[in-house]
């Protein structure tokens, strides 16, 4: 990768590699790294339910465009290695989910990973969208990270509906242990999480003095960032990913990261 | 959303699979959520699979819930056109 110049603007490259997960287990990840040998910091993007997906890794490129390392472990290689995404993501429903131990263990080796390339410069965070919000903010709280984004994840707080075959709990026993700076993007006309279950979780985090930043979007739904699928929403997009950058870019970058404060916003 | 709202049983017969082939399929996966396919954001999904062949034997139906609510019926009046001793 090194002997291409870092003189093209927007040069990067994307790879398929294998990384230690939880317990140590080889598992398939997607990553892909800004060209050239500049300080950057590093991305760690948790697929969605759905799976590890081309749109997905259309997002790690989109980080490496944005200047960081970035990498999306495929969560379901155990269960499906080598898989469609689409097949895999139904193995692993059927046998109940991701167990959360097992997710923060693959973060966990994810961004070790990245803290160990070349021109890291160890500082790390963590997106996810849909299942992969509630699993940021998971990982945000059981891990060493610098940065957090949740994108519309359902069940970090609410009452998950008893007798379904998918285990998941919320999480509000593990918000007091949020260890990172919190940015939250969610629609105002979801329901799940819900505009009331938004304030309820920033009122958590307001009580536990955590530093966090929610933008709701009006006219948006769930899932208003993916861009093949009927939910996708142009304006609430385009400012998200604007606010993720600059948040990625305050937090993830040695010669700006600060201790912040707690804010918080409609 | 991400429902998460999954139900699982097990079933016993065939589907016609990937490549065109029937396969015997022993589990089904009932749920609503965000179809792979389906211009809906969510859908009444169901996987017919037979996971000792790996993940690919499956067959997948993602359906709106109205659609969905028109299957259930005429799966019930199907079954209710034909006598019980039929049903072996």
């Amino acid at each position: 990768m090194t002997d291409y110049p870092d003189t093209s603007p927007g040069s990067l490259f994307a790879t398929t590699l294998a990384v230690a997960g939880h317990d140590g287990d080889q598992i398939e990840a997607y990553l892909a790294r800004p060209a050239g040998e500049r300080s950057r910091g590093g991305v760690v993007v948790i697929h969605h339910m759905p799976g590890y997906d081309r749109e997905t890794k259309e997002m790690v490129r989109h980080f490496a465009e944005l200047g960081y390392d970035a990498i999306c472990p495929n969560l379901y290689s155990r269960e499906a290695p080598g898989a469609d995404p689409a097949d895999a993501s139904a193995v692993a429903r059927s046998r109940g989910g991701v167990p959360d131990d097992r997710l923060v263990g693959d973060v966990a080796g994810a961004a070790a990973y990245l803290r160990s390339l070349p021109a890291a410069n160890g500082r790390v965070g963590v997106i996810g969208h849909c299942s992969g919000g509630r699993q940021s903010v998971l990982s945000a709280c059981r891990l060493d990270l610098d940065a957090a984004v949740d994108c519309y994840g359902a069940f970090v707080v609410g009452e998950v509906p008893a007798g379904m075959d998918l285990r998941i709990t919320n999480l509000i026993p593990d918000l007091p242990n949020l260890s990172a700076p919190l940015l939250g993007l969610f629609g105002a006309e979801d329901q799940h999480p819900s505009p009331e279950q938004v304030a309820e979780l920033g009122r958590i985090l307001t009580e536990h003095a955590k530093d966090f930043e929610f933008h709701s979007y009006e006219g948006a739904g769930h899932g208003f960032f993916a861009v093949n699928r009927p939910a996708y929403n142009v304006a609430a997009a385009n400012d998200g990913w604007e606010r993720i950058a600059a948040f990625f870019g305050k937090h993830l970058s040695t010669a700006t990261a600060t201790a912040t404060s707690t804010s918080a916003e409609g | 959303m991400c429902t998460y709202a999954t139900f699982k049983d097990t079933v016993d017969g065939s589907a016609k699979g990937p490549g065109g082939s029937w396969f015997h399929v022993t589990d089904v996966t009932v749920y609503f959520d965000h179809p792979v396919h389906a211009m809906a954001e969510h859908t009444l999904n169901i996987d017919f699979a037979d996971p000792g062949r790996g993940p690919a034997a499956r067959v997948a139906v993602e359906l709106t819930a109205e659609s969905a609510e028109r299957l259930v019926a005429a799966i019930q009046a199907a079954l209710a056109a034909v006598p019980v001793e039929m049903r072996v």
